[in-house]
């Protein structure tokens, strides 16, 4: 039963504060909410006997990630999106624009009615596939990744090495000679 | 009682216990780090208030909680109230899943043993490492709300300093992780009980001695420790991130700070110097943990006479240093763990 509440209590504290992470201007109140909604994802996890997930959750997005945004929100000093200096004339705000992001928003709802719908089916699949906390051990989670998920794995890294020199490379400015 | 019962206010008490040590240890730290300080340069120190000074940081705390509290005009009401709370409370936390003492079953009142330490999780490096890396916000936070610019600036070193000082970091914690095979801290503290030759014990500092440089000098830069101690530098930001800060909201940064040492401490006798295992003793009475406080005391110590005797670095300096020496150093060290491990078990 406390399995039960605590769920519904981290649900709505993942549910709640990701509505606010859109609801409210402050983008340092976005962050912070952001980081919320993360936390309680992690309990999520670990109620789902996954430990190692929900801590890769909080080093990965809550402790690196949301970091760098932080950086980022404290480097350009936006404390406020100002609603009175909304720019119609901006390409991103044009009618055809966001018509086309309505359309995805309802696409998106679709298609999550549609997954929800079938999760209750799918969960009992799960439970029959063994132990859960020994399929989300950190030792499986490394045989499976280094073995079955070989390439993708190695072209991720592949690709994020690439972007860190992209970075690098545009940073970077001309030594003056 | 029944056994249920006992075992559940023991768990309680030890929580407590815990808990308990913690701020002590806060306090004693500042008492400590005020007293070495004064020895150092050839002062006293605090003495006059309690036998030798002891009663200091009582002294220290009072007149905080008596000072008004002030906050800026232009500040953000709430991540102002909030980043002080973030800070303590992320130090506060990452000891929860340190372990500080073997089994004991409390000389027999107890059935089966009961293990000493908060929560015995199995991923708990992950979780000190995690937890304790939430506490960059606090300082981010406090930095960006007080809307000042030495302030700011603290903010942001603290920053990017944690972000590149976890990366090595983390590297030497992988090697000692990879020789124990076990994410459990608990586990990796059993994995150095015994000794090799009959005399050496089997701690992984001797394994590890270069995985044991750099996870102290990188320890002493998460903490925002001297030499590292860029967010607050006095001389080029009057006092970094917490320059707004006044009374109670103040104290928290220090004692979160000190609080941080203690648990940067209490995993580096965890990891490197065997927790608690060392004196045969001791370990057969289940008092294992006397001398793991005395290891984590050594540690403490040897963390407050750099504070006194290495200069600050410079900021470039830092930098380069994490990333051209610190991280390729553990980098290697891990490679190197790795091949030790596989031609061995081979």
């Amino acid at each position: 039963m406390p399995d039960t509440l605590l769920f519904y209590v981290f649900s709505a504290v993942a549910i709640g504060a990701s509505l606010l992470v859109i609801g409210q201007r402050n983008p340092m109140y976005s962050i912070m909410l952001l980081i919320t909604s993360f936390g309680a994802l992690s309990a999520l996890y670990i109620q789902l006997d996954a430990p190692f997930v929900a801590m890769a959750q909080i080093i990965v997005y809550a402790g690196a990630i949301m970091v760098l945004f932080l950086f980022v929100v404290m480097l350009l000093n936006a404390p406020q999106e100002d609603a009175a200096q909304w720019d119609r004339t901006h390409p991103l705000r044009r009618p055809g624009v966001s018509r086309f992001g309505a359309m995805l928003a309802a696409l998106l709802t679709v298609q999550l009615v549609w997954a929800l719908l079938r999760v209750t089916d799918a969960g009992a699949a799960v439970g029959g596939r063994g132990d859960v906390a020994e399929i989300s051990s950190v030792r499986s989670v490394g045989r499976v990744l280094f073995t079955d998920y070989v390439f993708a794995f190695e072209a991720t890294s592949v690709l994020i090495l690439v972007a860190m020199v992209g970075a690098v490379v545009l940073a970077a400015r001309e030594e003056k000679r | 009682m029944d056994q249920a019962t006992l075992r559940f206010a023991i768990q309680l008490g030890i929580i407590g216990l815990t808990f308990f040590m913690l701020i002590n240890a806060s306090a004693l730290l500042v008492l400590a780090e005020r007293k070495i300080m004064g020895f150092m340069q050839q002062r006293y120190g605090p003495y006059l208030v309690g036998p030798h000074g002891l009663l200091q940081p009582l002294a220290d705390i009072l007149k905080l909680l008596f000072k008004e509290e002030l906050r800026p005009k232009g500040a953000d009401k709430w991540l102002f109230t909030l980043a002080p709370i973030v800070s303590v409370t992320a130090a506060f936390a990452a000891f929860a899943a340190v372990p500080w003492g073997g089994e004991t079953t409390f000389f027999g009142l107890l059935d089966t043993p009961v293990k000493l330490g908060v929560a015995d999780v199995n991923v708990a490096v992950l979780v000190v490492f995690a937890v304790t890396s939430m506490g960059v916000y606090g300082i981010v936070l406090a930095g960006w709300s007080s809307n000042s610019k030495y302030s700011l600036l603290g903010g942001l070193r603290s920053s990017a300093q944690m972000i590149s000082y976890e990366l090595a970091y983390a590297t030497a914690l992988a090697s000692v992780i990879m020789l124990a095979g076990s994410l459990s801290l608990r586990s990796v503290v059993d994995a150095q009980a015994g000794y090799w030759f009959g005399f050496i014990p089997r701690w992984y500092v001797f394994l590890q001695p270069l995985g044991f440089i750099i996870y102290a000098i990188a320890g002493v830069a998460e903490t925002n420790r001297a030499p590292f101690d860029f967010p607050e530098a006095e001389q080029e930001l009057v006092a970094g991130y917490n320059t707004e800060y006044s009374s109670v909201r103040f104290a928290l940064f220090p004692q979160a700070e000190y609080i941080n040492m203690t648990t940067m401490a209490a995993v580096a006798t965890d990891l490197y110097l065997g927790g608690w295992h060392g004196i045969p003793l001791l370990d057969r009475y289940g008092l294992g943990w006397m001398f793991f406080l005395a290891k984590v005391g050594i540690i403490l110590f040897a963390y407050i006479w750099v504070r006194w005797t290495v200069p600050r670095y410079r900021y470039d300096q830092l930098m380069q240093f994490g990333w051209k020496w610190l991280f390729p150093a553990a980098v290697l060290n891990l490679i190197a763990t790795a091949a030790f491990i596989l031609y061995f078990n081979a």
